[in-house]
């Protein structure tokens, strides 16, 4: 039994943490996060030089990576910075790629911007239910509805996009500029976009794409929770430094013990989410993949939302200002829970599904 | 037992909603219940709209203006005007320094501020938490030194909400260092027109204006603005947070979130479905339901106490600790129930064609990070705790 990372993802990691904490320290996230185009061009250059996106895809793609505890080193350092980089979707769009077959090297060197068009406004989680249609037109096809808060969207070049053909869950390849896109700014930093198709030109990738697209929604799931593991370490490392330094009735507030056991159980609740988080890495690619993908969301959904809930309590109300890092946090770790699968849908899906 | 209201209270409620129905604006009704930030001409509409009809100085006595109502009379009212999404009353002149003036002001401070808070000629607000003095507030540092017919204060006040629409502010000041911190502070009235004071806003975590820092440098006050005694500040505190508390469960506003978590549960599908249909949602549902039928009878229990014994009791910090968790929850259940669709930032301009929830809903995510506020101001939650072990159990 082992559980240190090797030595290449250690050393990734490392470089991430640094590059991070160096390049998109606090002042510069703040004005990326929330000032359009939600991101930092130059930063995401550089990322990618770094390998953040090789990191996600395996060799065979031409990444160095694509394993789960690859995904999980990349998110977790980004989650630390609560880095608003598209990330994500370049994620979901290369296992979408490798599923098709298709090239992904634009992709991989952070050259062209993807993005996910996968959920809509009645089937934000459960994708079954998806609305969105193709028909075949000469060689293309074309694809009509609305896909919504598509990550990565009020960036991307070309859109990955989950439809309907014949009934069945296919995915298409539409160039952004055949799509009407209305990019918008997130609540908690970064953007998103509604798309828009209306008999919008499209490529067929995959004609039955429900599975490529269960896996890629299990990578960017795994993804989400490593990050939420970064945002809660530092969300808890800054509140316990508060409670030992902050002053009132005449010594540190961390000397109170009502405090001092709350804090041991939040850590104690983000020992258990890293721990479901590395069971879910270590699933990926087996047939266990997809519960224990839900098992670790619906752990992290209820771990981020006591830590931003209780970090926020504990400060008092400086933690309730924009101009102190907790509340960004805060915000990150409660949104997660909004993104590929709430709580609920997770543990419907573990209900559902029996254990391997 | 019984309990339901008296005749008498029954035909109370009919006239606070025959007058809601007529009188509450529906422009103010539509920001409030889609939790639009209100401007202050909002505010001071509502307050002219209640003042016309007797009804705004809820806490006060019929001879001063008031409405004298009793403890379930004044609940009724605040209920319904939270059910009917009318605009929350603008406690600070009205329910703080009214009460306040009445039981330690002079006769001169009553004639001369409280027909100008009815009227609304003044809009008054709070300066007592201080950057080092928030939970333990007895620590403040905020110097009030007399000189002649003056104070001269400085210092530094926080958390001062709406202090960017008033024009006076009731400040607690240091004008002791002897004995206890709470011997040595005095309650004194500030016009923020004086020279040396400054107001900065502070941005909230979800982007909003509400609270202030104030700074005060060299500011000379008449000593003729002190209410009550030199070094009597920490009493009339006391006094006013206990007057705070009949309301402090805000049973009414989690009635109104409940109504409007219904709304959207049944608006928002999922594959088809509503999403209070769905078993684990409902379940979420039904389960804050029940705390919140349970919060509404302790509230009358403890309503019924204070109206037996004219002020309530200790029990008013469970309101306040159970009551804001419950409020809490209802705010966590709607941004749930938006799925994806609560991420767009609250300025983010989605309408029409574009929106992505219906009506009312755009700002919930906003809404649900703003409201972890109460459970931390007008004493945090583990201030509450202590006081109810301390003084409730002997602990």
């Amino acid at each position: 039994m082992n559980f240190e990372m090797t030595d290449d993802r250690r050393m990734l990691s490392d470089t991430l943490n640094r590059y991070l904490a160096g390049k998109y320290g606090w002042e510069h996230r703040a004005k990326a996060a929330y000032q359009a185009p939600f991101h930092d061009p130059a930063r995401w250059a550089e990322l990618s030089e770094l390998g953040v996106l090789m990191a996600l895809a395996p060799e065979d793609q031409g990444g160095f990576g694509g394993a789960g505890f690859d995904i999980t080193a990349v998110f977790e350092a980004l989650g630390r910075a609560i880095c608003p980089e598209p990330v994500l979707a370049a994620l979901l769009s290369s296992r979408l790629l490798a599923a098709a077959g298709a090239d992904q090297e634009a992709l991989l060197a952070g050259a062209v911007h993807h993005a996910a068009a996968l959920g809509e406004l009645d089937a934000p989680y459960d994708l079954s239910g998806i609305a969105t249609t193709a028909r075949k037109d000469g060689e293309g096809y074309r694809l009509s509805g609305r896909k919504s808060v598509v990550y990565g969207g009020h960036v991307a070049e070309r859109f990955l996009v989950a439809a309907l053909l014949d009934g069945t869950m296919a995915l298409f390849d539409v160039a952004a500029s055949d799509a009407e896109v209305t990019p918008y700014g997130m609540i908690d930093g970064g953007g998103a976009a509604e798309v828009f198709l209306d008999a919008a030109p499209a490529t067929l990738l995959l004609a039955e794409a429900g599975a490529a697209v269960q896996d890629a929604l299990d990578a960017g799931t795994l993804a989400l929770c490593a990050e939420a593991v970064g945002a809660m370490d530092v969300s808890f490392d800054i509140t316990l430094d508060y409670l030992k330094s902050r002053k009132q009735f005449g010594t540190t507030i961390g000397s109170f013990q009502a405090l001092q056991h709350r804090m041991v159980d939040m850590k104690t609740e983000i020992e258990q989410a890293r721990s479901i988080t590395i069971l879910a890495a270590s699933r990926i690619g087996t047939g266990a993949q997809s519960r224990s993908v839900s098992m670790a969301k619906n752990l992290i959904g209820r771990t981020a939302k006591l830590v931003a809930e209780d970090c926020v309590q504990m400060h008092g109300g400086i933690a309730m200002t924009w101009e102190y890092q907790m509340s960004h946090y805060a915000k990150r770790l409660v949104m997660i829970d909004h993104q590929l699968g709430d709580t609920d849908h997770h543990l419907e899906r573990v209900m559902a599904t029996r254990g391997v | 037992m019984d309990l339901s209201y008296s005749e008498a209270e029954r035909a109370f409620q009919d006239e606070v909603r025959a007058f809601l129905k007529d009188s509450l604006p529906k422009d103010l009704s539509d920001k409030v219940r889609a939790n639009i930030e209100l401007g202050r001409e909002d505010m001071v509409r509502w307050h002219a709209i209640l003042n016309a009809r007797g009804w705004l100085a809820s806490t006060w006595p019929k001879d001063h203006g008031g409405t004298g109502w009793t403890p379930v009379e004044r609940h009724i009212f605040e209920e319904e005007c939270a059910l009917a999404f009318a605009p929350r009353i603008v406690p600070f002149g009205v329910h703080m320094l009214g009460p306040v003036l009445l039981k330690f002001g002079s006769e001169a401070q009553k004639a001369s501020f409280l027909p100008r808070i009815l009227d609304g000629t003044d809009w008054w607000c709070q300066g007592y938490s201080e950057p080092g003095a928030g939970s333990d507030l007895a620590s403040l540092k905020t110097a009030a030194v007399r000189d002649g017919a003056d104070y001269v204060v400085n210092g530094q006040k926080t958390w001062t909400t709406l202090g960017q629409h008033a024009n006076k502010i009731f400040c607690l000041v240091r004008t002791s260092k002897d004995g206890k911190p709470q011997e040595g502070i005095s309650f004194l009235l500030i016009d923020l027109d004086t020279p040396g004071i400054e107001m900065r806003p502070i941005k909230l975590i979800e982007g909003g204006h509400e609270v202030n820092e104030v700074f005060f440098t060299d500011v000379r006050v008449p000593a003729s603005n002190l209410v009550g005694a030199e070094n009597q500040g920490w009493t009339i505190a006391k006094y006013l947070l206990t007057h705070e508390r009949t309301n402090i469960a805000g049973v009414g506003f989690s009635a109104a979130a409940f109504e409007q978590l219904k709304i959207i549960a049944r608006k928002i599908t999922r594959g088809g479905r509503p999403l209070a249909e769905t078993p684990l949602f409902a379940a979420r549902m039904a389960q804050t339901e029940i705390d919140l039928e349970a919060m509404k009878i302790t509230n009358l229990r403890m309503l019924s106490e204070a109206q037996k014994n004219g002020a309530p009791g200790l029990e008013s910090s469970m309101l306040k600790i159970k009551g804001t968790v419950i409020r809490q929850t209802l705010n966590d259940l709607t941004r749930r129930a938006l799925g994806p669709a609560a991420a767009p930032f609250p300025s983010e301009d989605l309408d029409g064609n574009a929106a992505l929830v219906p009506g009312d809903f755009a700002n919930e995510a906003a809404e649900y990070f703003n409201n972890r506020k109460i459970s931390i101001f007008g004493g945090s939650n583990e201030i509450q705790r202590n006081i109810l072990s301390k003084a409730m159990l002997g602990l």
